[in-house]
């Protein structure tokens, strides 16, 4: 790794540091009486960019190469207990760090006009849960990451509940406690594996790369695999951990939406990936099919619920189950293409339905309602807006072109390698997504406009642009190029199902053995699939 | 320092010799002089602390029965936080709600010096002489408004109560004394060890008899029936020194009973007190949910606290003890923060502790509702806070020790905690003011520098606990 002048930058940890530094500055300039309000906006916006800027960075002196874990920092932090401020990112963890950083301006951008009392504090608690996300996203360290992992619950829980919409104190503490609820037993997982490793060598270690190399009783797995995996369901949220999600997603105001399901929800996923499988393999390979049978009923259960919703955020929420189901599925595979699939999935999720939620709350923010029987005929009033819509709506659905396609394309190639009959009830979901997506765009945008009140709604504002047109390059690039966010990744991905499919005793009886053996089961080359969808993409992009 | 039995002692006799000199002051007052009175208080703390610090590392002894090792002087130095903070938020609600300042700090310190002496004696007796010397003090702190019924009521029920557990400690002593034929801790940690007692129903009486004791005096449940009483109907500030004076008092004590002297029981007794620790957990939670009142609410929350600190003391382990001491430090701070918000909101004819008092602060005075929510958060162990540390702390001992039961109750008791750590802050910041309420008082600057101090501790400790972790764990190595 060739760094140059940035061999001396932490540039890791000034990833995470700016918008905390910089929400901590925010707070002591006073704006008492709203005045500053202007200034607040752009000195967070500015924050959060050259927060982005950093992210960039890191991602061009990243060595897509290598599967080990780059810009490592390490600095003792309760050495007693073996505690390290231990961080670094792999293929897996770089890009949802850029993810997070991509979002946050946007996020901000959202709610330039929406967020009118109180603006200092908005601002303070946005940058405060980037911090907090992307500490999650590099945290080598378990006591570290539980750290970011619940401290990032406290500043979600204020943007719902203080800015949020008419229900929002109920969905702010069942949000705060459902995430809670699951990461509490994930703590006592935690700590019993730094007891296990104080028992096998002698001393407390919290730290990832080494607990990845315990050997831990296939019944101890079990119960630690549960705890963590429980977590992580919620998070994510996985059927039928999911009921706290529509409530916090429609009640969130536009940025903690665009935040709640284009980061969040990826923490869960990213958990499986990256401390559910890898630690306890023999349960994780025991439990996968349970799991991958949970993410079917999810994807389904999510699009039927979505198709009937009156409301399009709640619809947009429910098709968040529905997406994040099909990353589940990926990862329950445990092949590579699985897991880049699934990966894959959480970028384009977090893009395009960042991008939903950023034009359903625009509608929202001109007309106070978010029904969809309040509009009809929109696309004769507002062309533009619409055409941006229709974009993400199309990635959402998984339109070939565009940043959807490739994810699912790959969830089910890798789900079909491992067992079948998980793909049929994925393709259903598919379909469903098509319907639910569709319908709603043509209720909301097509026909004439019948609700006098529409006839005058202004289109998108400069910036409105801002926000949007990035999403929508995003979501294109993302369809065009995949391999430019492939290539990174897969070294790491194919290092992780080396990781969690070799590690497999081998088992006498036969139910077992033939898991694990589909567990091991890999491509010798992944090379030729990739280019495959790589051509597939191609060819009907045009 | 002098090398005398009387250098165990100079931390305890600073702080009485000041206690003396605040009745001397009030006592020679004129009638409508005002004097800072508190100040004195504060030096002799000072004072305090400074000779711990000399007698650091030097295990002291005091006449047999005083001992100034790492551990007392930890719990010494817990104290004297305590303390000064009380002292510093009381400086004006003192004023304001008419409560006679010489007294009042008087007893203060005079209570913690029955509190430094529990912390450091090595005597069944004089454990017995500190535990008193701190109650009646604190019976009477409690009713110290003399006009308000309700602040009457808790002073006599605490009373009762009080005395009654005073008599099943003192009962415990007396049968501990008939088989071992002592008084001292350490003659009869000896003898128990040397002799094959397991099934003498004499001492499995005297270790029940003071583990009731004990359990009074730290709430744990069932013995728990007079906290929420008393804690309500004491003044604010008053309720936060004894939720955490006290039972950081009563936790040294305990702590120094029955994991050295009572050592050899561990199998008798652990499963006890691991019952009475999941049902305190428990009950402080699931009650404290149902609440309105603030001061109640933090009442049952400590009660849950007394159940954490019950876990380290189950899960006997170096890192248990170790973790009983941080616990402590990070939930005194904590706590008595959160009540001395309450204390600084309060008005002359009304407390103001309702949690409808609370509606809208965030408006009206931003910087308390961001600090309690420090607070609150601290509480229910949510980091980057002390409590999340402390709560870290305790469940990693119990996980160690294998009482993973244990530490499962206490992660959910601590998640439906939160919950109603978060109504307050729902209260603060989402819900609107009523209207009719007294617009919130005035903010004393001393009361509001003590709370910056504590907010500081409890980030400090919440970030960068690693000093004072050390520190912990250096003090319970001297004596365990």
């Amino acid at each position: 790794m060739g760094f140059g002048v940035w061999d001396l930058t932490p540039l890791l940890t000034l990833s995470w540091l700016v918008p905390l530094v910089g929400a901590i500055l925010l707070l002591f300039v006073p704006n008492r009486d709203g005045s500053r309000n202007g200034a607040i906006r752009w000195l967070s916006l500015a924050v959060s960019i050259a927060s982005f800027a950093l992210t960039l960075l890191l991602w061009w002196y990243f060595d897509p190469a290598s599967a080990e874990f780059q810009f490592v920092e390490r600095v003792p932090w309760i050495p007693a207990f073996g505690i390290d401020y231990y961080i670094g990112l792999d293929g897996i963890s770089l890009l949802l760090v850029v993810l997070t950083a991509f979002l946050t301006p946007i996020a901000l951008l959202s709610s330039w006009e929406g967020i009118e009392h109180k603006v200092k504090e908005f601002c303070v608690f946005i940058l405060a849960l980037e911090a907090a996300m992307i500490g999650v996203f590099i945290s080598l360290d378990l006591f570290l990451f539980y750290v970011f992992w619940d401290a990032m619950l406290i500043p979600m829980y204020f943007l719902i509940g203080i800015w949020g919409y008419d229900q929002r104190i109920y969905a702010a503490i069942k949000f705060m406690l459902y995430t809670m609820a699951g990461s509490v037993l994930m703590l006592i997982a935690i700590l019993g594996l730094a007891y296990l490793h104080s028992e096998a060598t002698g001393s407390y270690s919290f730290d990832l790369l080494k607990l990845y190399t315990l050997q831990i009783a296939p019944e101890t797995q079990r119960w630690f695999f549960l705890a963590f995996a429980l977590a992580f369901a919620i998070k994510v949220p996985l059927f039928p951990f999911h009921t706290w999600l529509p409530d916090a997603h429609v009640q969130a105001p536009t940025a903690g939406s665009v935040i709640l399901a284009g980061v969040l929800l990826k923490m869960g996923t990213y958990g499986l990936v990256r401390f559910a499988f890898p630690l306890f393999p023999t349960a994780a390979a025991e439990f996968a099919p349970w799991i991958a049978i949970l993410a079917v009923i999810g994807i389904i259960y999510g699009a039927l619920v979505a198709m009937v919703q009156p409301d399009m955020k709640k619809l947009v929420a429910y098709s968040s189950v529905s997406h994040l189901g099909f990353v589940v599925l990926g990862i329950c595979a445990m092949n590579v293409q699985g897991i880049q699939g699934a990966v894959y999935q959480m970028l384009a999720h977090g893009v395009s339905t960042g991008g939903l939620f950023l034009i359903v709350g625009m509608l929202s923010d001109r007309r106070h309602t978010r029904l969809i029987t309040e509009f009809g005929g929109l696309k004769s009033v507002m062309p533009r807006l619409t055409a941006a819509f229709l974009i993400i709506t199309l990635a959402s659905i998984g339109m070939p072109g565009l940043n959807g396609f490739v994810g699912e394309f790959l969830i089910m190639l890798g789900a079909f390698r491992w067992d079948p009959r998980y793909v049929v009830g994925a393709g259903l979901g598919v379909i469903l997504s098509a319907v639910y997506m569709l319908w709603m765009f043509q209720r909301v945008f097509y026909g004439s406009v019948t609700n006098a009140k529409n006839e005058a709604l202004p289109d998108l504002r400069p910036r409105e642009w801002a926000a949007a047109i990035p999403l929508c390059a995003m979501a294109i690039v993302m369809g065009v190029f995949p391999v430019l966010f492939l290539k990174p990744m897969e070294p790491s991905a194919k290092k992780l199902v080396e990781q969690v499919g070799f590690s497999q005793p081998v088992r006498v009886d036969n139910g077992r053995e033939m898991q694990n053996a589909k567990f091991k089961m890999q491509t010798p080359s992944t090379a030729p699939q990739l280019s495959g969808v790589r051509n597939a993409v191609h060819a009907s992009g045009r | 320092m002098f090398n005398t039995d009387l250098d165990a002692l100079i931390p305890m006799l600073c702080v009485t010799l000041t206690a003396l000199a605040t009745m001397g002051t009030e006592a020679f007052r004129g009638r409508s002089e005002r004097l800072p009175i508190g100040w004195w208080g504060l030096i002799g703390l000072g004072g305090a602390a400074f000779a711990g610090a000399l007698l650091w590392n030097r295990n002291a002894v005091g006449y047999g029965v005083i001992v100034a090792d790492n551990f007392g002087l930890f719990v010494t130095f817990v104290l004297i936080v305590v303390g000064a903070l009380t002292i510093m938020f009381s400086s004006q609600v003192v004023d304001r709600d008419g409560i006679p300042a010489g007294d009042y700090y008087a007893l203060v310190l005079f209570s913690i010096v029955g509190m430094i002496m529990m912390a450091t004696a090595t005597d069944l007796l004089v454990i017995f002489v500190a535990l008193e010397i701190l109650s009646l003090a604190v019976y009477v702190l409690t009713g110290v408004r003399r006009d308000s019924p309700k602040g009457t009521e808790a002073a006599f029920k605490y009373f009762l109560l009080g005395a009654f557990s005073s008599a099943f400690f003192l009962y415990g002593i007396a049968f501990t004394y008939g088989v071992a034929g002592s008084t001292r801790l350490e003659a009869i940690g000896s003898f128990l060890s040397a002799q094959a007692l397991s099934n003498n129903p004499m001492i499995l009486l005297a270790v029940g008899l003071l583990l009731v004791g004990f359990a009074f005096k730290i709430s744990a449940v069932p013995f728990h029936m007079w906290t929420p009483d008393a804690y309500e109907g004491a003044p604010a500030i008053v309720t936060g020194f004894m939720s955490t004076g006290v039972k950081v008092a009563a936790f040294a004590a305990f702590t120094r009973v029955f994991l050295s002297t009572f050592e050899p029981f561990s199998t008798e007794w652990a499963p006890l007190v691991a019952w009475l620790a999941a049902a305190t957990m428990i009950l402080g939670t699931v009650v404290g949910v149902a609440q309105s009142n603030l001061k109640r609410m933090l009442a049952y929350s400590s009660i849950a606290h007394g159940g954490y600190l019950l876990v380290g003391l189950v899960a006997a382990n170096s890192v248990g003890k170790a973790a009983i001491l941080f616990y402590l430090l990070a939930y005194s701070v904590t706590n008595l923060a959160a009540f001395g918000v309450i204390a600084l909101l309060g008005g002359r004819d009304r407390d103001n502790d309702e949690l409808r008092d609370y509606a809208g602060l965030w408006h009206t005075r931003p910087a308390l509702a961001a600090l309690m929510t420090v607070c609150l958060l601290s509480l229910g162990g949510l980091p980057p806070t002390a409590g999340f540390i402390g709560k870290w702390y305790i469940f990693s001992a119990a996980v160690s020790a294998g009482y993973y039961w244990l530490a499962i109750i206490g992660v959910l008791t601590s998640v439906v905690s939160v919950f109603f750590y978060l109504r307050v802050v729902v209260m603060m910041y989402m819900a609107d003011r009523e209207a009719g309420l007294p617009a919130p008082v005035t903010v004393p600057r001393l009361g509001m520098a003590a709370l910056m101090v504590a907010i500081v501790a409890i980030v400090y400790l919440g970030v960068l606990p690693t000093r004072v972790l050390d520190f912990a764990a250096e003090s319970i190595a001297t004596i365990f």
